[in-house]
C-alpha cells in the first residue's frame, strides 16, 4: 500500500487540508477508484472505505490482487467540514459533489473538484460512496445513473439484492458520477441503509459488495460468497409516496417489509395535539425499500419509495 | 393584487407560501416578470421590488400589460439568513425545472416554473454571494445571446458577460425558462446580505426602460441607458488568492488597474507579516472583488475585464 495526498488546501487558522489517497496493486494502471465521504456528515461513507483500506492492505500481503490492475481508495475528501459537523464545505455551505468536474480558478469547492477529478478521472471503474440529502434509511443499493455511455455490465457483480437505475436529472450533471461517465469511467454510487451514523451490518454489506465486485471484474483473487441474484430495477418501477401534509411522522414498518395494497405504513400526527391528520397507505403489495427517518415531516416530501412486487 | 403560487404545509402549523404581486392595467397581453430570492443571502432584488412596486402603484394608469413581482423565491432561506433552502440544505437555483411528483423543493420549483413560463422577458435578480462584490452586470450562455443581448442592453448595467462555461449549470431557473422558451436574464449586482440603493437605482431606471421599448409604458420619464461592454470568457483575467490568510483591498473596486497592479494583501494576523500579494494579472476594469475577508489559498479575490476588450468593444 502507498499513501498519497492527492490535493492539498491551505488555511488560515487551521492545519491543511489535504485529502489522502490509498493505492494498491499497479498505479501504473487505473484500474478500480473508491471515492468515501465528500460531504461532512457522510461517515458510514468514509468507515466503509476505511475498512475497505484494511482488507485490501491483507489482499495485497498476500498476493490477491490481480497483477496489472491499479486500485485507489479515497475515504474522505472533506474533514474539514466533518470536524465542525457540517455538511457542506465549512465556509460557504458549497456541495463538492456539485462541482465536478471542477475549475482550478473558480471557488474552493469548485477548486477541490478540481483537484481530486485531475486524480481519479482515467479509472476504468468508479465507485462512490453515496448519500441522500433527506433523512431516511435504504437498503443498501447500487445505483446507476443511465446515460448514453452506460450499459447493465457490472450492475449485478455487486450481488446485492437490488441495483437501480436512474435517469439524470439537470442538477446531476455536475456530480463526479455523471462526469465520471462522461471521462469513460464506469461509475457506480454505492448507497448504505444510512449517512451519520454507523451501521456495522450495512457497512459489512457495503464492504462485501465492493469486493464481490473487484473479484467479478478480476481485480482481486480471493474467495467471496457471490451475494445475491441482483433484480435491475428503473426508477420509474418504484411508487414515491408523498406526504400529504406537515407534522409528526410515524413510520409503522421497516425497510426490505413486504407489505400489502392498503397496509398503512406511516401516520401523520399533528404536532400540537396528537391527532391523526394522515394515514399513508401503501398503494399496492411492495418492497420498502427507502423509508424517511425523522420526527418532522413537510408536505411534499417523499416518505417512502416501494418497489412493485410485480417486477420479479 | 397579491397571488400564492405554490404552497406547502411545514411540520408544525405553519405553511410555505411563494407569492407574487401581480400589477396589471390596459389591454395587453404583456408580461415580465422579476424575480429574486432564489437565494436567501441575496437581498439587493429585495429593494428593486418595493421600489418597481411603489413607481407601478404611482403610474399604474401608464401601464399597459401586467409586471408580476416575485420577491421571495425561497422565503425561508431569506428570513433564516441562508443561502439554500432550509431543512434541505439544497441550492434552490440547483432544482429546475423541478418535478410535479419529486420532493417539496423539486414540486415548489416545478410550480414556480410554470408560473414564470409564457412571459415576454424575465429578469432573475442575484446579488452575488457574501464573500464578492459585483458591479451590476448580466450573464447569459452563447447559445442563449442573440436573443438575450438586446434586451440586456436595455437595462443600464455595466456589463454583460457571455459565458462559454463547458459545463452548462442545466438546474438553474434561469436555463429552465430559457430553454422553455421565455426569455430570461440574470442579473448579478453588489453583495449579499446588503442592499446597495446606487446600484438598485441603476436596473430599476434598466426596467423601466425595458417596460418603456416593450411598449407596457408610455408618457413617463427614463434615464440615460449606459451602453454596456460585452465580453466574453477570455476576456476576463482572474485574481486567485496565492496564499491562506485575511484579504485586505488596496485598490478600489470598480476602479481600472494596470497588469502588475497590487489588488491586495494577504496577510497573516498571527505572525504581523504579509503572506502574499495579489496582483492583477491583466489591465482593465475591476468589476469583481473579493467582499469577505479570509481566504484560502486559491480563492476568488477579484476578476477583471481586460481593457484592450473594452476599448475594442
Amino acid at each position: 500500500m502507498t499513501e498519497k495526498t492527492i490535493f492539498t488546501l491551505e488555511s488560515v487558522y487551521r492545519e491543511p487540508l489535504e485529502i489522502k489517497a490509498f493505492c494498491f496493486g499497479d498505479m501504473s494502471k487505473k484500474t478500480i477508484c473508491i471515492m468515501g465521504a465528500m460531504r461532512g456528515n457522510e461517515v458510514q461513507q468514509m468507515y466503509v472505505c476505511a475498512r475497505l483500506v484494511q482488507e485490501l492492505k491483507k489482499l495485497e500481503i498476500n498476493g490477491h490482487i490481480t497483477k496489472n490492475t491499479g486500485i485507489m481508495v479515497i475515504p474522505c475528501a472533506n474533514y474539514h467540514s466533518m470536524n465542525i459537523g457540517k455538511r457542506f464545505w465549512a465556509m460557504d455551505n458549497t456541495d463538492i459533489n456539485r462541482m465536478f468536474p471542477g475549475y482550478d480558478l473558480g471557488e474552493t469547492t469548485q477548486r477541490i473538484a478540481d483537484g481530486i477529478f485531475a486524480e481519479i478521472q482515467g479509472f476504468e471503474y468508479g465507485i462512490q460512496l453515496a448519500s441522500f440529502y433527506q433523512p431516511g434509511r435504504f437498503l443498501t443499493h447500487v445505483k446507476q445513473m443511465v446515460t448514453e455511455f452506460t450499459t447493465d455490465e457490472g450492475l449485478a457483480d455487486f450481488g446485492l439484492p437490488y441495483a437501480l437505475k436512474r435517469s439524470p436529472k439537470p442538477y446531476d450533471t455536475t456530480t463526479l458520477n455523471y462526469n465520471w461517465q462522461l471521462w469513460n469511467t464506469k461509475a457506480y454510487s454505492l448507497f448504505t441503509h444510512s449517512t451519520d451514523d454507523m451501521k456495522e451490518d450495512s457497512a459489512d454489506n457495503a464492504l462485501n459488495a465492493i469486493l464481490r465486485f473487484m473479484k467479478k471484474r478480476g481485480i482481486i483473487n480471493y474467495p467471496i460468497h457471490a451475494g445475491y441474484v441482483t433484480s435491475i430495477i428503473h426508477e420509474s418501477d418504484m411508487f414515491q409516496v408523498h406526504s400529504p401534509c406537515g407534522g409528526i411522522c410515524r413510520i409503522k414498518t421497516k425497510i426490505g417489509d413486504v407489505v400489502e395494497r392498503g397496509q398503512v405504513i406511516a401516520e401523520i400526527l399533528n404536532p400540537l395535539t396528537c391527532e391523526v391528520l394522515a394515514e399513508i397507505k401503501s398503494p399496492e403489495k411492495s418492497t420498502v425499500f427507502f423509508h424517511f427517518a425523522s420526527l418532522l415531516i413537510v408536505e411534499g416530501t417523499v416518505i417512502f419509495k416501494l418497489v412493485k412486487n410485480n417486477n420479479f | 393584487m397579491i397571488k400564492t403560487i405554490s404552497q406547502a404545509g411545514l411540520a408544525v402549523n405553519e405553511k410555505l407560501k411563494i407569492q407574487k404581486n401581480s400589477i396589471k392595467n390596459g389591454t395587453s397581453k404583456k408580461r415580465i416578470c422579476i424575480v429574486t430570492g432564489t437565494h436567501g443571502d441575496e437581498l439587493e432584488g429585495q429593494y428593486i421590488c418595493y421600489a418597481l412596486g411603489e413607481y407601478l402603484k404611482e403610474n399604474i394608469d401608464k401601464l399597459n400589460g401586467t409586471v408580476d413581482i416575485y420577491p421571495a423565491l425561497n422565503p425561508l432561506g431569506i428570513d433564516s439568513i441562508m443561502r439554500g433552502i432550509p431543512g434541505y440544505d439544497l441550492d434552490m437555483n440547483r432544482t429546475f425545472p423541478g418535478t410535479e411528483s419529486g420532493t417539496m423543493p423539486e414540486m415548489i420549483a416545478h410550480e414556480i416554473l410554470e408560473d414564470l413560463k409564457g412571459a415576454d422577458v424575465c429578469i432573475d435578480i442575484h446579488a452575488s454571494n457574501i464573500f464578492l462584490r459585483e458591479i451590476p452586470q448580466i450573464r447569459m450562455s452563447i447559445p442563449t445571446s442573440e436573443i438575450l443581448l438586446p434586451y440586456a442592453k436595455m437595462l443600464n448595467v455595466d456589463f454583460v458577460w457571455v459565458h462559454a462555461s463547458a459545463t452548462v449549470l442545466e438546474s438553474t431557473l434561469a436555463h429552465s425558462l430559457n430553454s422553455a422558451g421565455t426569455k430570461t436574464l440574470v442579473v448579478e449586482m453588489g453583495v449579499g446580505m446588503r442592499i446597495t440603493k446606487e446600484y438598485c437605482k441603476q436596473l430599476m431606471d434598466g426596467i423601466i426602460n425595458l417596460l418603456v421599448n416593450l411598449e407596457m409604458l408610455k408618457d413617463v420619464e427614463t434615464a440615460e441607458i449606459r451602453e454596456p461592454v460585452v465580453s466574453l470568457d477570455g476576456a476576463v483575467g482572474f485574481v486567485n488568492s496565492p496564499a491562506a490568510g485575511i484579504f485586505v483591498p488596496d485598490t478600489e473596486f470598480g476602479s481600472i488597474v494596470s497588469e502588475g497592479d497590487i489588488i491586495g494583501r494577504i496577510v497573516d494576523p498571527l505572525t504581523g507579516e504579509i503572506a502574499e500579494n495579489a496582483v492583477a494579472p491583466c489591465s482593465g476594469l475591476l468589476f469583481t472583488l473579493r467582499e469577505y475577508p479570509v481566504v484560502y489559498g486559491g480563492s476568488l479575490i477579484a476578476r477583471i475585464l481586460r481593457q484592450e476588450d473594452k476599448e475594442n468593444d
